[in-house]
């Protein structure tokens, strides 16, 4: 039996950052040093003069350890905030995939009827290979490539999350 | 110049030919030391080296701020730690690049386990060569980036102020800890400006440290319905500083609450007090931890529910309400879910709760209060840390009672007493017997407990309170991890005097070796130790050796009465244990006491055996 404190729940946190040189490992360096997981990261410079980046990062563990994450990103001397999107509300997370299916024949025919369906775009093709190019939750992104399996997936390189809260409010 | 040569830049040209005419052309070196002057710094704990010789040059040059040398860098780090809780300033260290920033490392993490403010300079090799392998580089930012509060590389002369002016400011404010700046020798030994007024480089820092007044109103309503409150009490307050004690001891008085402490909040409360329950936790007393235990309102100020103090921690405190007051949000619901939490200094935190209590004549009800303390003090009447000594002159001396004699004389000398320790049962005994009325006199590694931390920590007080009385109560086996620090104490004259209980062992590992592993004292003999009388000679200090009851007053008296160092080798009872004890994963009301208490055999689990 699992009680509530021990129910492992998933958040995506998203960060603002000075743009600096270390920042990225001082987050990182903290996921490591702490033992807590890490899903998925992705981070760019989000202002004009480019003076701040986000960071967004998927991650899971209890309530306790979700909560210890978010204060102790907070403690960064660079950090400028730390929201904790799935608590915050709704908001959109997304995520952008290439992927590579080598096959001919039924299989390739069958490849492009589901990227129809999924609505990905071939950036790439060849005789015998496309690259579809897919943006959506990491779930629709997961079927896509789930099914693209047998039909002769060969790689995969997908961005990672970025995430923002819906209505009007900012981070 | 030539490309082999980076360091000399055109900055140091334009130094050599006009640097004497031109006052605005100041070297790096000559502006970090500026700007250190700025921030009031007197004493710089340090060991030169290639990579901070513009540095010592300046210092040469400028004798504003005092350098001490000391033997070895961990020794710089420890001695700015000691030099700063016993002040409430920051402590400064210089360390070179490579070995230099390395040995730092240990006197880092220290000072960031234990919440000190420490800026530590280090050298690095120019910035063209870093990345290169160059002689004694290390990634020293790398390396110390989850060591310290925060680190910079200055890579840019125009950033040189204003990172060691932000340097400070992080150090000492909110929860204060360590700040390391790397220092590329071209920056210190080209041109920089001297710059001051500008903004700070991060504006996303900003501690939080007024607390919310509503929170403090739940936490005080709570106080004021309890039936049996506890105060416990931590490191936090020393940090916050003396006015905080103050403010607890008005809170205590108005409240008649009882108080207990961790390791590192000694002091805060007076330890003689009637309202001391003692230090809680591991080796805390009986009083305090069934008082802990058995609470139904528990004060958290400035305390972090440590895993030495909590023992078990679905078994800590399991019927209390619980208020937390901390400076760093993460210490929240960390560890220990708590009720209401105050975020914000416990100093400022207690003065809004003795205003809370004040406003309203609502009080607990007082039987409730005085049914609390008789309890307590049937606890109390156990005597948990008492213990027999044996007063035949020929009898073997006994840890506790060399430490409550060391107490009782240095009281009677009635100087202002500084007490450094290094780790192990000595530390324990130190922290049960000796008595602090005072903040800021108790010096210890509690966090990430480091031998070694007790000769040099003596070192930094002493420079800090030449006139006070610094005493290190040391074991034999720590003091021989920075012994070195002989030569520091001998070049300064200091009058330290090392007080070590010489039990012959790590005995705190024999403890656990006797309790856990069925009395395997694997390596933890301290064999082939040095005669420690000749070699406080050797180091121009003043050795003594007690090695019964009939010699230990003598010794005592005469190490409080010699004016320069004393080393003092008090060999004691080597099969001591330290109690009261709570085995790794216990709770609180499952404590081992001392025999002299009627203590069973210990009965440690599988699963405590897992735990530190
Ligand atoms: C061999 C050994 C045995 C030990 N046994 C025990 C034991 O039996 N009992 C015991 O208590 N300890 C023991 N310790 C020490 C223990 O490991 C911890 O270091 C100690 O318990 C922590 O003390 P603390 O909770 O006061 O926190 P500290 O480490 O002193 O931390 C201070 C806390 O206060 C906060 N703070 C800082 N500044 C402010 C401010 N201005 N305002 C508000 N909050 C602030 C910080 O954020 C932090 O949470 C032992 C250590 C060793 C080496
Ligand atoms: C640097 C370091 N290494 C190892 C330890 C583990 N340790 C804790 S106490 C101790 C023994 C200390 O022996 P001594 O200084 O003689 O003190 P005693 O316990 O005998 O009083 C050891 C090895 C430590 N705390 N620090
Ligand atoms: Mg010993």
């Amino acid at each position: 039996m699992t009680t509530p404190e021990e129910t492992q729940v998933s958040a995506v946190i998203s960060l603002l950052v000075e743009n600096e040189s270390g920042v990225l490992a001082r987050v990182i360096g903290l996921f490591s040093g702490r033992g807590y997981n890490i899903e998925s990261l992705t981070v760019a410079p989000v202002e004009d003069l480019r003076h701040r980046s986000r960071i967004n990062i998927v991650t899971s563990g209890t309530q306790m350890v979700i909560d210890q994450i978010k204060a102790q990103l907070s403690r960064l001397v660079p950090v400028y905030r730390v929201v904790n999107l799935t608590e915050a509300g709704p908001h959109v997370a997304r995520e952008m995939a290439l992927v590579k299916v080598v096959s001919t024949g039924e299989h390739r025919t069958e490849a492009l009827r589901i990227a129809e369906a999924f609505r990905a775009r071939a950036v790439d093709t060849t005789a015998q290979s496309f690259v579809f190019e897919l943006t959506g939750a990491t779930e629709k992104l997961d079927s896509f490539i789930d099914l693209m399996r047998p039909l002769g997936l060969v790689e995969v390189s997908r961005t990672g999350v970025a995430a923002i809260a819906r209505g009007p409010q900012t981070i | 110049m030539n490309a082999t040569n980076p360091i000399a830049t055109d900055a140091t040209r334009t130094l050599e030919h006009n640097g004497s005419q031109d006052h605005h052309v100041l070297s790096g070196a000559e502006v970090l030391l500026r700007v250190l002057e700025d921030e009031g710094v007197e004493v710089v704990f340090g060991y030169p080296g290639g990579a901070v010789l513009p540095i010592y040059d300046a210092l040469f040059k400028r004798d504003k701020i005092r350098h001490i040398l000391v033997r070895h860098e961990q020794a710089a780090v420890h001695a700015a730690e000691a030099y700063a809780r016993s002040t409430g300033k920051t402590g400064v260290v210089l360390v070179t690049s490579g070995p230099g920033a390395t040995n730092a490392v240990t006197g880092l993490v220290d000072a960031l386990m234990d919440s000190i403010p420490v800026v530590c300079f280090a050298g690095q090799v120019p910035v063209p060569l870093i990345g290169n392998d160059a002689f004694q580089e290390a990634d020293t930012t790398g390396i110390t980036r989850p060591a310290t509060k925060h680190n910079y590389l200055v890579r840019r002369p125009a950033d040189l102020a204003a990172t060691v002016r932000e340097a400070f400011l992080i150090a000492r404010t909110g929860r204060p800890g360590p700040v390391l700046v790397d220092l590329p020798k071209n920056i210190t030994a080209g041109e920089a400006p001297y710059t001051s007024g500008q903004a700070p480089l991060h504006r996303s820092y900003r501690p939080q440290v007024e607390p919310d007044r509503a929170a403090v109103r739940r936490a005080v309503e709570a106080m004021k319905q309890a039936r049996r409150p506890l105060f416990y009490t931590g490191g936090g307050i020393i940090n916050s500083g003396p006015q905080a004690s103050d403010a607890l001891r008005r809170l205590a008085g108005m409240t008649g609450f009882p108080v207990t402490s961790t390791l590192m909040g000694l002091g805060a409360f007076p330890t003689t007090d009637r309202q001391f329950l003692g230090m809680l936790g591991m080796h805390g007393t009986y009083e305090a931890n069934l008082a802990t235990h058995g609470c139904d309102v528990l004060i958290a100020l400035g305390s972090r529910f440590d895993d030495r103090v909590t023992g078990r921690v679905d078994a800590f405190s399991p019927d209390s309400f619980k208020i937390h007051a901390d400076i760093d949000p993460s210490q929240i619901n960390k560890i220990i879910r708590v009720d209401v939490p105050v975020v914000g200094d416990v100093g400022r935190t207690i003065a809004m709760m003795i205003e809370e209590w004040n406003a309203d004549d609502s009080r607990p009800e007082a039987e409730d209060l005085r049914h609390w303390w008789a309890q307590i003090d049937g606890w109390r009447g156990l005597d948990s840390l008492g213990f027999t000594q044996d007063t035949a002159p020929s009898a073997i001396i006994r840890p506790q009672h060399a430490v409550r004699r060391l107490y009782e004389m240095a009281m009677a000398t009635g100087r202002d007493t500084f007490v450094s320790t290094e780790v192990g049962q000595h530390q324990m005994w130190a922290a049960q017997h000796f008595q602090f009325d005072k903040p800021n006199r108790w010096l210890t590694s509690g966090g990430l407990g480091t031998m070694g931390y007790g000769l040099p920590a003596a070192v930094g007080a002493q420079v800090a309170n030449p006139d006070a009385l610094v005493i290190d109560i040391a074991g034999e086996a720590s003091t021989l991890m920075n012994i070195q620090e002989l030569g520091t104490i001998a070049q300064y004259r200091l009058p330290v005097k090392i007080f070590i209980l010489n039990n012959q062992y790590m005995g705190m590992v024999r403890q656990w070796q006797e309790l856990l592993h069925g009395s395997r004292y694997s390596e933890s003999y301290s064999s082939a130790l040095p005669d420690f009388v000749k070699l406080a000679e050797s180091f121009h200090a003043k050795g003594l050796r007690a090695t019964n009851m009939g010699e230990l007053d003598g010794v005592i008296a005469e190490m409080l009465a010699h004016e320069g160092a004393v080393l003092a080798d008090i060999c004691v009872a080597q099969g001591e244990n330290c109690y009261p004890m709570i085995p790794s994963g216990a709770a609180h009301n499952q404590m081992i006491l001392g025999p002299e208490q009627d203590g069973k055999p210990a009965e440690i689990t599988g699963a405590g055996r897992m735990l530190v």
